[in-house]
């Protein structure tokens, strides 16, 4: 790569300060304002407001339901990943077939990532809602089984795991299949000539090229899962039944918004922050020493 | 040519402007939680203010849900720029009265000399909205909780045409129908905090929390988990093990198995009742909320629904447009109107009288249900709940409802739960609120 060299030495600064301007207001200045806000108690109206030191966090530390909510949220979270990669890759593998009508199939199967996430939760209620979906109406003729997850905890946050997983799906679709299409022919075929078959070319083969976009969408759906995957919880279960579905993002806009407590609400966010910014660091750790890099 | 069809284009954009900045209305906003057939009654009533005078203009706005009319409210109120008026439902009333952001609206009609006979609004509503005897919310959408039953199913078992009136009835009559094939489970619940709990323990004259339900002071707590709380919602529990209690979800999800007639029974507010009379496919008719009967006594149950809140943070000058909406909305008429077109009771004794004169109730005795439920007299059990984040409150409460629904604990252990995590948040909001 050819190293670009600037006649004026402000000018790279100006043209990174766009950026760095819109991380500082829109990344920077909220984190900092959760900092915060987490060592206040603050009336809802936001009238009085005093400092208690590490209260707030105290108070979470010692709650069972904030330890649940964080069981949720990595149970959540790699229910999501798992999903949304395994099938993100298949579905990107068949999408590389010659097939008739491609770029239809292609098109389409990006396009869940086109719905809005309390669209998609409003669209799976309307499928798999007890009293009024579609699945719990057909499956009434066949079998007694009850499909409800109104009072099934464990049902309800495999149904919110899946959707979410549905509208994130797209997207790894279509780093996987830009991926896929990126590994030349000519290797696979030589692959294939030298007697390797379909499971060995993709581990030997297929895989390891993969790697480092398969190590940025773990990244990114993990940090999705935690931080951005709120919308689906907010149109399907509101984080019930009990509290069997309330994630850590959840509980943080539901105390702050809801429940109008922004000092537990924002150390929440504090706290939510760490543990992703620790996910992530491990990650980069190791898992990244597993990727190679062409 | 050119020079023509520009001063054509400018002539025609005076006439389009002109009489709209000849007009200037001063605008009151108006933020309000009705969505559907209740929001689009709402829009009619503000039309009709609007072309009653020339001087003000309220636009009505839904915001969403009663808490993200709030959270709005208060974001709004944070940046200097709060709506004049704000709906807010019942269980924001601690929130609003002691967010120091609010002109009572009796404060409001005094400085405006516009007379208004408060004595005339009922006593529920004027207890549950009121502040050492004032009135600092002006009451407009008020509801209570009743029975709906589905008079096809009632006569598929060959029950008589009537509402169950105790909570043993509605066991049998729901083993009936089931029984008989007239619905797949007896009866569900909307809002399953307000009925079940705040207002069936009104209803039997029991405190729902100590200082007379938070009256009296901030250091609350909860007492649902007594012997009557844990009575009922543990014949709930074993209601819904049977199939004949079936559990359909917070707010008013469960609505649709009594819609599609999956169950025989609903227990919801009357304000869906304007609604149900376009909807429902099938005859159905309502009961007051059932009572368990001796040794408990039928007392009243408490208005749901919400006020409207005047914010502070505008010109003085506006507050005269607020206060004559307001003057509006009390009147008889319109009163009438929108209890008559909604399924909210009306508030005024003078519009329950004018109704009555015109045989109202008689012709349509489902409108009677809930204002009959409101007649007693309040004792400091039935005056209301006055809790902070009652919003969150109710969450926790409904959480351990369904986990007591789902057999994952007794009533005894869920309501002990809902309890400690209730007075949680009330010693909380105390905290923040009190310094």
């Amino acid at each position: 790569m050819k190293r670009a060299v600037f006649p004026n030495r402000l000018l790279p600064y100006l043209l990174v300060l766009p950026q760095i301007a819109v991380t500082g207001v829109f990344f920077f200045w909220p984190a900092l304002e959760s900092v915060r806000l987490s060592v206040f108690r603050t009336s809802p109206f936001g009238d009085k407001s005093f400092f208690v030191g590490l209260e707030n966090f105290r108070k979470l530390l010692t709650s069972s339901e904030y330890y649940s909510s964080i069981v949720n949220s990595f149970l959540f979270a790699f229910g999501v990943t798992a999903i949304g990669l395994g099938a993100g890759l298949l579905v990107a593998a068949l999408a590389t077939q010659k097939i008739r009508g491609l770029a239809a199939y292609r098109t389409a199967v990006l396009w869940p990532y086109g719905i809005a996430p309390p669209i998609a939760g409003i669209i799976f209620l309307f499928i798999f809602h007890p009293s009024y979906g579609a699945l719990p109406y057909w499956l009434s003729f066949v079998t007694s089984y009850e499909f409800n997850w109104l009072l099934k905890g464990w049902v309800a946050m495999a149904l919110v795991i899946v959707a979410t997983a549905w509208t994130h799906v797209g997207y790894n679709i279509a780093f996987f299949l830009a991926g896929l299409l990126a590994i030349p022919a000519s290797v696979l075929e030589a692959a294939s000539v030298d007697g390797a078959g379909a499971i060995r070319r993709f581990r030997s083969i297929i895989f390891p090229l993969l790697s480092p976009i398969t190590f940025y969408l773990l990244v990114v759906n993990l940090i999705f899962s935690f931080f951005g995957s709120f919308g689906v919880i907010h149109a399907v279960t509101q984080g019930g039944p009990g509290r069997a579905t309330e994630i850590m993002v959840f509980k943080v806009y539901n105390d702050g918004l809801i429940g109008l407590n922004l000092g537990s609400s924002a150390a929440q966010s504090v706290l939510l922050m760490l543990v992703v910014i620790a996910l992530t660091a491990i990650q980069f750790r190791f898992v990244e020493k597993r990727v190679t890099y062409s | 040519m050119k020079r023509w069809a520009c001063a054509v284009a400018v002539v025609a954009a005076a006439l389009v402007v002109g009489p709209t900045e000849s007009l200037a209305k001063t605008e009151i906003s108006f933020w309000h939680a009705m969505g559907g057939q209740l929001g689009d009654t709402v829009n009619e009533l503000v039309k009709q203010f609007n072309h009653s005078q020339a001087e003000y203009e309220v636009k009505a706005l839904n915001k969403g849900t009663y808490p993200e009319v709030l959270t709005g409210a208060i974001a709004a109120y944070r940046q200097k720029n709060p709506p004049h008026i704000v709906q807010m439902f019942d269980v924001g009333t601690q929130t609003m009265l002691l967010s120091g952001a609010i002109h009572p609206i009796f404060q409001l009609m005094k400085e405006q000399e516009i007379a208004i006979n408060w004595g005339d609004f009922i006593k529920p509503v004027t207890g549950y909205y009121s502040k050492d005897g004032n009135l600092y919310s002006m009451p407009f959408n008020s509801s209570s909780p009743i029975l709906y039953y589905n008079k096809d199913a009632f006569k598929k078992a060959g029950l008589p045409d009537k509402p169950p009136a105790t909570w043993k009835e509605v066991g049998e009559f729901s083993k009936k129908i089931i029984a008989a094939g007239g619905a797949k489970c007896g009866f569900t619940t909307s809002w399953p905090s307000w009925t079940m709990l705040e207002n069936t323990f009104p209803w039997h004259d029991q405190p729902f929390a100590t200082n007379q339900n938070g009256y009296t002071g901030l250091d609350t707590k909860l007492l649902i988990n007594g012997e009557f709380g844990v009575k009922h919602i543990g014949q709930l529990a074993a209601w819904q093990k049977e199939g004949v209690y079936s559990y359909g979800g917070r707010m008013g999800q469960p609505d649709p198995k009594f819609i599609n007639g999956d169950c025989a029974m609903l227990i919801q507010s009357s304000a869906v009742i304007g609604g149900f009379k376009k909807s429902l496919k099938f005859e159905w008719a309502t009961g007051q909320l059932p009572h368990w009967g001796t040794p408990y006594k039928k007392q009243n149950t408490i208005v749901g629904g919400g006020t409207l809140w005047v914010m502070k943070g505008h010109k003085g000058a506006d507050d005269k447009g607020v206060a004559q909406f307001m003057r509006f909305i009390a009147e008889p008429h319109q009163q009438m109107w929108w209890s008559v077109t909604t399924g909210y009771v009306p508030v005024t004794q003078t519009a329950i009288k004018n109704l009555e004169a015109g045989y109202h109730f008689k012709k349509n005795p489902e409108q009677w249900t809930a204002l009959s439920q409101l007649s007693a007299k309040p004792t400091p059990n039935s005056l209301g709940h006055r809790l902070g984040n009652f919003v969150q409150i109710r969450e926790a409460i409904e959480g351990e409802l369904e986990n007591v629904f789902a057999g994952k604990k007794t009533a005894k252990e869920g309501l002990d739960a809902a309890v400690a995590k209730g007075n949680d948040i009330l010693k909380e909001f105390a905290a923040a609120s009190a310094q």
